[in-house]
């Protein structure tokens, strides 16, 4: 436990530095860039683009979860199950396009910019929340459902006082996937000029310059590590919380 | 008193529930039994309307449960079920407290009758209060399933097989909990049950159904003694009826003067017991008491013909 937190805090010491002080690296990546090149990205501060990236995707997964789980809710009514096929089809369309392909097609129609990265990362995040949401809510405790019903919960309180919360970490679970997919394929949003982490790493690319291709690839990985890290230990929180599984 | 009316349920046109009417009087139990696929469970359902007649109606104190909306009629019958059904992710006391909730108690009069209730089933408020109810045993969750049944103070209370998931002993206790409770509150009862021993326990009249239709409904001494068809013969059983009958009598009903030698047994004790404790201390006769107080004795032989005479 002591160990752990003590992990978690050297890594999120290692990351403010990495974004906040890159300076700091230079001795560490120099062999890395090319004879006489520039070591650290200066055309653009790592934190304005490290808060671009995490907004693209906290804006992008927020919008997957508001659709994904209204779908799963729908689905699992009586009146939608006829609809479940078809809206798997779809969220499973999101899944099997491949961003880049997106993001080719998004163009034309959004510009250039966050907007083509945005659609791409949302398509891109549905099928994991839908999945588990539509697995969490027609696998419910069936004496629990009877339960509601027989006691006088009509359909809305049923859904918010009882399948909802106990779905809750379930869904969580398909949030977290959705939220690291997405915090790795931002980046190839610089393609078409998002600002994200992507830039540092592509510019690297386009100059051979690995130094830069390291130190944006750290900074993207450091934030879905810890990003994921936080999400699991909500998750568990919740679940203990709501008295889902026995207390520690 | 709950009047079921002619009440029939057809599933791809066949009966599961086939035109029963009984009448259930206030603040008694009455116990449904029948084998599984008998429509007991049906029957029971219909009544607070999970599951639709297709045919009849059913009125509680002359009301017709029709007149009104299915959720508000739920929240004046009380529901208790096999597995207990509780909610997880809420407390023993949001758990209790659900119907009385729904129906817009204040926050001060639920945690009363919480509490209230928590002392009738012997668990400690403070202590259980707050517990969820993954960390109570067995028995526990399905007294916490019983008082959510009753937190409203129900016009009736509806049971499917409740103590079903209870191992025995821990049974033996839930149905005389569910017996005092019943006596101290006046609640009506209706359980469902496949057992004809615990109908006959805690029975005051026993329904007993066979394929969808009502066979035979009254006391479980008429049941026992005179079964109206050879199905109900059957569930009564047969070696076991003269004992199953004494188990409905107390001795203070065959108690007369004259000696009688070794321990007492109090007034209460049923003649099975009594008949039971005659043959393993091989004694003909036991001494009675009431209070401590010696009141006469219970013979052998007058167990014998109070279980040969309905032969």
């Amino acid at each position: 436990m002591r160990r752990g937190i003590l992990l978690r805090l050297a890594l999120v010491a290692l990351l403010l530095a990495l974004v906040l002080r890159p300076a700091w690296f230079a001795p560490i990546f120099a062999p890395f860039a090319p004879e006489g090149g520039p070591v650290i990205y200066d055309r653009a501060s790592l934190l304005s683009l490290s808060l671009s990236h995490l907004g693209l995707v906290a804006l992008a997964s927020a919008a997957a979860t508001l659709v994904a789980v209204t779908l799963a809710i729908l689905v699992t009514r009586p009146a939608g199950a006829a609809f479940r096929p078809l809206s798997r089809t779809i969220t499973n369309m999101g899944q099997t396009f491949p961003p880049v392909a997106v993001l080719a097609l998004a163009v034309p129609a959004l510009g250039f910019g966050a907007g083509p990265t945005l659609v791409a990362l949302f398509l891109y995040g549905l099928l994991p929340i839908f999945e588990n949401a539509v697995t969490a809510l027609s696998n419910l405790p069936p004496a629990t459902m009877e339960a509601a019903r027989g006691i006088g919960l009509n359909r809305r309180q049923r859904l918010l006082q009882v399948e909802l919360p106990l779905a809750l970490p379930v869904i969580l679970t398909g949030i977290r996937l959705s939220v690291v997919i997405a915090l790795g394929t931002a980046t190839i949003g610089s393609t078409v000029a998002a600002r994200t982490l992507g830039e540092v790493i592509i510019a690297g690319l386009l100059t051979n310059n690995t130094a830069y291709v390291l130190h944006g690839g750290l900074i993207v990985g450091l934030f879905a590590v810890l990003i994921y890290d936080a999400l699991v230990r909500l998750e568990a929180g919740l679940s203990r919380r709501m008295g889902l599984a026995k207390a520690a | 008193m709950i009047e079921i009316d002619r009440i029939t349920r057809l599933y791809d046109g066949k009966p599961a529930v086939d035109a029963v009417s009984m009448t259930v009087e206030t603040a008694t139990i009455t116990a449904i039994v029948g084998t599984s696929g008998s429509g007991k469970t049906t029957l029971l359902r219909m009544i607070n309307r999970l599951v639709e007649p297709s045919s009849g109606e059913v009125r509680i104190n002359g009301e017709p449960t029709t007149g009104l909306e299915k959720h508000v009629l739920r929240r004046r019958i009380g529901y208790a079920i096999q597995g207990h059904g509780l909610f997880p992710h809420h407390t023993v006391a949001r758990n209790i407290g659900a119907v009385p909730r729904l129906l817009g108690w204040p926050a001060e009069k639920i945690r009363a009758r919480v509490d209230e209730l928590l002392d009738l089933f012997s668990m400690p408020p403070a202590e259980f209060r707050d517990r969820f109810p993954a960390e109570l045993s067995g028995g526990q969750q399905q007294r916490v399933g019983v008082a959510r049944a009753l937190a409203s103070r129900p016009d009736l209370l509806l049971m499917d097989e409740p103590f079903g998931a209870l191992d025995p002993i821990i049974r033996t206790r839930a149905q005389e909990d569910l017996r005092r409770i019943q006596r101290a509150l006046g609640s009506t009862i209706l359980i469902v049950t496949h057992d004809m021993e615990e109908a006959i326990q805690l029975g005051d009249r026993v329904a007993v159904m066979d394929a969808g239709r009502l066979v035979q409904h009254g006391t479980p001494a008429e049941i026992i003694t005179r079964p109206a068809t050879a199905f109900v013969a059957e569930m009564v059983g047969g070696v076991e009826r003269p004992l199953r009958l004494l188990s409905l009598f107390p001795v203070s009903d065959l108690i007369q003067e004259g000696p009688a030698e070794g321990a007492a047994v109090p007034d209460r004790t049923s003649l099975r017991d009594a008949l039971s404790t005659c043959l393993w201390t091989g004694r003909d006769a036991l001494p009675v008491e009431r209070d401590g107080q010696r009141i006469g004795r219970v013979t052998l032989d007058a167990i014998r013909s109070r279980a040969e005479c309905h032969a």
